[in-house]
């Protein structure tokens, strides 16, 4: 059996008498979009140095790729692209991803074509032979993506990878995760923009004061939908016969429904009554409540 | 390519393009522009005054180049302190470190790697200036100091103590802390080397162990001592002429004193960095 790509047990960091992280338990599945959520200071980028080797954990132990982290041997299969991605800016992009693919270990012509071919895939085929230092934020961020999948990673730590990015910029590191994605790729993902978790993921934790608090898988249907409706001349038979009408005020209508299977049934029941069906949309509960519910809406930021 | 050598490489590669090579060796071509504008006057007069004896020209000869190679010693041990002292440090606070340290690298290959690579570049530059200023001083003087074979080498081995200080600084130091310490014992030694010749010179045998303790804890200027008493013609070393020609002699042992002091502290270095949070 493969082990997982990430486990922690009880993984735990200290920094003088403050704990950032304090009882850290979590595996993540191989091939698995996982994301790491929590506010600030939860310990999310501790958590991830301490995964990469950066950090030794106070307590606690964490395996990576089977590994015990810090080992030689798992870091080749990892790609890890750190907040505020900074480095020697006086490099061209090329020449940057040259240093880093011979770190991994490569060389030659075949790092020669993985540096084009990720040139061309983030988009910067025109800026390679440019000082880093002339870059925008955004092509730094994406040359900085791009040095993290140099070695073909098992695994991609990404931490805040849209943070700063223009809505190009972000759809291009949700394709790049998708892709990661179809190729069995596992991405960790730490990120304060919800909408992108809710987007990319898998599996979602939250964390807090360095403890898993709350579990939620994305990719699996909800048990339970709300919808909205714009509905003209529907009786509320029609309606209370598919589900609980939560709301209802002129044409528009806020019902909970039992499964997405009512979706059909709920639209053909209400057109075969003669109702007149403007919009049928259903509401997912958002990450963002989730989170805040969670997190406990104390509306003290971290 | 190991690891060790792409961070060789890549260090060698970013100080041949940061601008503070470029000032350093523009700051080194002034220098030697200056001295041997001095060197032209001082041999012309010496040429033209007919009253001075051959040993006494030679005399005058020497100790200018002296003067010349002790100014180099003092743009080495600048440059070799000031080329390295932000390279971990720097890296580490500015996150730069993050990235390289998570491949599959040894934190010792980092220090390794940019050591190596700043000792080259520190002693190159002390090669090149000394040699410069020993051509100025064959081409318009005709003079050549004995005894180069061993004072060079020394020279260089004074500039690579000051890298390994920087770098062991770097490596558990903030970059100010890790400058103004690297200064503070820089002062020092050069305190005790004087204590030390004085001492001898008026036979006072604390004095002397004042100086020769100083430099044990920080030997670079005992290497610059060793190198100048080399390279001066022996009646000179012998009566003391010369503010270079020191009185006592720093032994051998200091010089293989200073080997396991820098491998003590690249030692720790490493330690320094495997042991940091990054």
């Amino acid at each position: 059996m493969t082990a997982p790509a990430i486990e922690t047990e009880h993984l735990r960091r200290r920094f003088g008498d403050k704990l950032a992280v304090a009882d850290l338990t979590l595996t993540v599945a191989r091939g698995e979009v996982f994301g790491f959520l929590g506010p600030n200071g939860a310990g999310k980028s501790t958590t991830l140095k301490m995964l990469l080797g950066l950090l030794e954990p106070s307590g606690g132990r964490g395996r990576l790729l089977g590994a015990p982290i810090g080992d030689r041997a798992a870091r080749a299969k990892v790609g890890f692209l750190p907040e505020h991605f900074r480095f020697q800016d006086w490099l061209t992009g090329r020449e940057l991803l040259r240093f880093h693919g011979r770190l991994y270990g490569l060389g030659g012509a075949s790092l020669e074509r993985r540096a084009d071919a990720l040139l061309e895939r983030m988009d910067l085929v025109d800026a390679a032979d440019r000082p880093i230092r002339t870059y925008s934020k955004g092509m730094t961020q994406r040359i900085g993506l791009a040095q993290a999948l140099l070695n073909d990673p098992h695994v991609v730590f990404l931490d805040e990878p849209t943070s700063g990015l223009d809505p190009l910029g972000r759809r291009l590191v949700r394709e790049v995760i998708h892709e990661l994605r179809a190729g069995g790729t596992t991405v960790f993902l730490n990120s304060h923009l919800l909408g992108e978790v809710e987007a990319t993921c898998d599996r979602v934790v939250f964390v807090k004061q360095g403890r898993v608090v709350h579990e939620l898988a994305l990719s699996a249907a909800p048990e339970v939908l709300e919808v909205e409706l714009r509905v003209e001349g529907a009786t509320d038979d029609v309606l209370a016969a598919h589900g609980t009408v939560l709301e209802r005020e002129g044409d528009r209508v806020r019902m909970r429904i039992a499964d997405e299977a009512a979706l059909p049934r709920l639209a053909a029941a209400m057109v075969g009554a003669g109702a007149r069906l403007y919009a049928l949309t259903p509401l997912r509960r958002s990450l963002e409540s989730t989170f805040l519910e969670v997190m406990g809406d104390d509306g003290r930021p971290g | 390519m190991s690891a060790f050598l792409t961070l060789v490489h890549l260090t060698l590669h970013e100080a041949m393009r940061r601008r503070v090579l470029v000032a350093t060796l523009v700051g080194a071509a002034a220098f030697l522009i200056v001295f041997g504008i001095g060197f032209h006057f001082v041999v012309r007069d010496a040429v033209q005054d007919t009253a001075m004896t051959g040993i006494r020209r030679r005399m005058v000869l020497n100790l200018f180049t002296l003067a010349g190679l002790y100014a180099t010693h003092f743009l080495s041990v600048m440059t070799s302190v000031l080329l390295p002292v932000d390279t971990l440090s720097g890296e580490i606070g500015s996150g730069v470190l993050q990235t390289v340290a998570s491949k599959p690298v040894r934190r010792r290959d980092i220090v390794l790697g940019k050591w190596a690579a700043y000792a080259i570049v520190a002693g190159g530059y002390t090669l090149l200036v000394s040699t410069g200023v020993l051509l100025v001083a064959r081409l318009l003087g005709g003079f050549t100091p004995p005894g180069l074979s061993t004072g060079l080498p020394l020279m260089v081995f004074e500039s690579m103590l000051l890298v390994t200080l920087s770098i062991f600084g770097g490596s558990r130091f903030s970059t100010v802390t890790n400058g103004i310490l690297a200064f503070a014992l820089y002062g020092l030694a050069f305190i005790g080397g004087w204590v030390d010749q004085i001492g001898t010179m008026v036979d006072n045998a604390a004095a002397r162990n004042v100086g020769t303790v100083v430099s044990l804890i920080m030997p670079s200027e005992a290497m610059w001592q060793r190198a100048a008493y080399h390279m001066q013609p022996a009646i000179m070393r012998d009566l003391g002429l010369s503010p270079f020609s020191p009185a006592s002699l720093p032994s051998v042992a200091m010089v293989v004193w200073a080997a396991g002091w820098a491998l003590l502290l690249l030692v720790l270095a490493v330690r320094g960095l495997q042991r940091r949070a990054l």
